[in-house]
């Protein structure tokens, strides 16, 4: 279910922590399943579950409670735009607004192609570099304008 | 990476650069930087030399250093709980969670200056008997926590952590935890719960993390910058460390600015210096306007009008009596023309969306105080709102499991204090008293 080179990165995972505290390793388990098959199916989930030896209602209750895992298909390009206070303050929904007319999609929607879905976060703790969003969990891009989204859109197309 | 994710960094001479110390080099996360400033020094005099528990305890103590996650406890006397003798693995936490809206200055150590976190941390390890640690980072920071990552290899593949170390006795594992978003867990036992594998909900206390910690077993949890002014603490004695800030708040401290600045960004400066010097270092309110109000620590500290804090110095003891607190540092900056009404809004939502749900007071107490803000910003307000508010908002403090609750009082009660005559505006005339628009 999971590929070897995602299997090789979990068993590094479990390195970190006592042989007979496999369930640690839970979160990591699931955010590398999460980057080899984009979202989180419930197969999925149950698989990491056995994996590491957990029932699968635990590992359900992990994906289910933490924000940055995707229990539903998401696009190629997930990008979650910060619109806590200080990005607010820095005009955050002025690239809100941007992406949401350039993507022609809202909040939590996919675009028809499948390449781009947009969710709105909470704070990343990175709010020097206000507005700021992050693509599929992983890339932050700071100091945001509309030229600049302009640019990081057509690099992604 | 591509041109337009590279940060930009600002500094000013006006700093005291002691968790920040490898900055100004090429490549300041680097274990090379951190050799050149005298790094890993301490933990090999201290281990080699077989320095006593107590002794490492009673610098600290003299430091003055306050628990930087927030609640300032003093760090020494944190370490002194910890049980000296058991029979087991005793655990080590960092808490590099950071998620309170405006908080982001433990990213910038562990991206530019992870080593010394290491080394604090591994002295800490020493002192307390702790066998392995954790450094718990927050989901978002993707890029920091690889850098991390690549910090702990070589200080692994150099002999700073892992076994016998210095051909000693002592060993110590030092391993990176990645969360994936959830503000609770930045709470310490939540941490806890997350670091097992479980829904970052807080435990109740009584027990304490000393004593029944990660995988029940004793810890000590601390904030990044804490661990990290360990190595300079050793160098140059406690009494240093003190006198480089105000008496009560020891120490220099990482502010992050965020808001309506020309420049924000962290600044580390010495404890107490005045608020309108730290507004200048970062550029003084952004596009000439008036400075309108501050949450000088955070969404959990309450917001203070621009009167208030212009007179007020950046230390526990000053914004205290300024009617506010230091929190984790974490200064927001409003000017003229922001909306109040709006803002209070924003933020009851994200203490709603956080709450972890597991108390009635917090879970239903953060979700009315959201709807009520929500009704008023929408034009939909009534008269008895604002002491709604201020009532469902006092009963929320202190009958809670964690202190998020609290944390979600504290800005609608400040903000109502403060700028009532707005809030009543906007529920007379359905439309910002600030904008003149509604939502
Ligand atoms: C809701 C909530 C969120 C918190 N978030 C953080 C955080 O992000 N980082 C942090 O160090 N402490 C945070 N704390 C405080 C921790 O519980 C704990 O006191 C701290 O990590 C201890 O370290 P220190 O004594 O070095 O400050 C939070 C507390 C609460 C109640
Ligand atoms: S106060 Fe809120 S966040 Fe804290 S434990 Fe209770 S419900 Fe959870
Ligand atoms: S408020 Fe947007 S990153 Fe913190």
């Amino acid at each position: 279910m999971l590929s070897q080179e995602s299997l090789a990165k979990i068993d590094r995972e479990l390195t970190k922590y006592p042989a007979d505290h496999r369930q640690a390793a839970v979160m990591s388990a699931l955010r590398i399943a999460q980057d080899e098959k984009g979202w989180l199916s419930k197969d999925t989930v149950a698989f990491v579950a056995e994996y590491l030896g957990i029932p699968p209602i635990a590992a359900l209750e992990v994906a289910s409670f933490y924000n940055m895992y995707e229990l539903e298909p998401v696009g190629q390009y997930k990008i979650t735009v910060c619109t806590n206070i200080s990005c607010m303050l820095r005009d955050s929904d002025v690239i809100v607004d941007h992406l949401q007319e350039r993507l022609g999609i809202g909040f939590n929607e996919t675009t028809p192609d499948g390449k781009f879905t947009l969710k709105e976060g909470e704070c990343m703790g990175c709010c020097g570099g206000a507005p700021l969003f992050h693509i599929n969990n992983k890339r932050m891009c700071e100091f945001l304008t509309k030229e600049k989204v302009d640019a990081i859109l057509e690099e992604l197309k | 990476m591509a041109a337009f994710d590279t940060p930009v960094q600002h500094r000013s001479d006006k700093e005291a650069l002691v968790c920040l110390r490898t900055l100004g080099q090429p490549d300041p996360a680097s274990l090379q930087a951190y050799l050149n400033v005298g790094g890993y020094k301490q933990l090999q005099r201290l281990v080699q030399d077989k320095v006593k528990a107590t002794d490492v305890i009673t610098q600290v103590k003299l430091s003055g250093l306050r628990g930087r996650g927030g609640a300032g406890f003093p760090t020494g006397l944190k370490w002194s709980f910890m049980p000296r003798y058991y029979d087991g693995t005793k655990y080590l936490v960092c808490n590099t969670d950071e998620g309170e809206p405006g908080t982001f200055k433990d990213r910038d150590i562990i991206r530019y200056n992870p080593h010394q976190l290491i080394e604090g941390m591994a002295i800490a390890a020493y002192t307390l008997g702790a066998r392995v640690g954790y450094n718990y980072i927050h989901g978002e920071i993707w890029q920091d926590y690889e850098i991390f990552e690549r910090a702990l290899d070589e200080a692994r593949a150099a002999g700073f952590i892992g076994e016998n170390l210095f051909n000693t006795t002592f060993s110590f594992d030092l391993y990176a935890v990645h969360g994936y978003g959830a503000y609770i867990c930045g709470e310490e036992t939540a941490l806890i719960e997350s670091i097992e594998g479980k829904k970052g909900q807080p435990r109740f206390k009584p027990p304490f993390p000393a004593s029944y910690g990660v995988f029940g077993k004793p810890t000590n949890v601390n904030n990044t910058e804490s661990y990290t002014s360990i190595p300079w603490i050793l160098e140059h004695g406690g009494d240093a460390f003190q006198a480089l800030g105000v008496p009560n708040s020891g120490g220099t401290k990482l502010f992050s600015v965020s808001g309506h600045v020309e420049r924000p960004g962290n600044y580390e400066v010495r404890m107490g210096m005045p608020f309108t010097e730290l507004l200048d270092i970062a550029g003084g309110v952004w596009k000439g306007r008036q400075l309108k109000a501050v949450i000088p620590g955070g969404p959990s500290t309450a917001v203070m009008p621009a009167a208030a804090i212009m007179g007020a110095t950046m230390d526990y003891d000053g914004l205290s009596k300024a009617g506010s607190s230091l929190g984790a540092g974490s200064m927001i900056v409003m000017d003229e023309t922001t909306c109040m009404v709006k803002t209070l809004k924003r933020l009851s939502y994200f203490f709603y969306e956080e709450s972890c749900g597991q108390c009635t007071p917090c879970r239903e107490g953060t979700g009315w105080l959201y709807r009520v803000v929500k009704r008023i910003v929408e034009g939909e307000g009534r008269m008895g709102d604002l002491d709604l508010l201020t009532d469902v908002s006092s009963n929320i403090s202190g009958r809670t499991i964690c202190a998020l609750g609290d944390a979600a009082a504290t800005p609608v009660l400040s903000f109502i204090k403060h700028f009532r005559p707005e809030f009543e505006y906007y529920i007379q005339h359905g439309k910002s008293m600030v904008t003149g628009k509604a939502e």
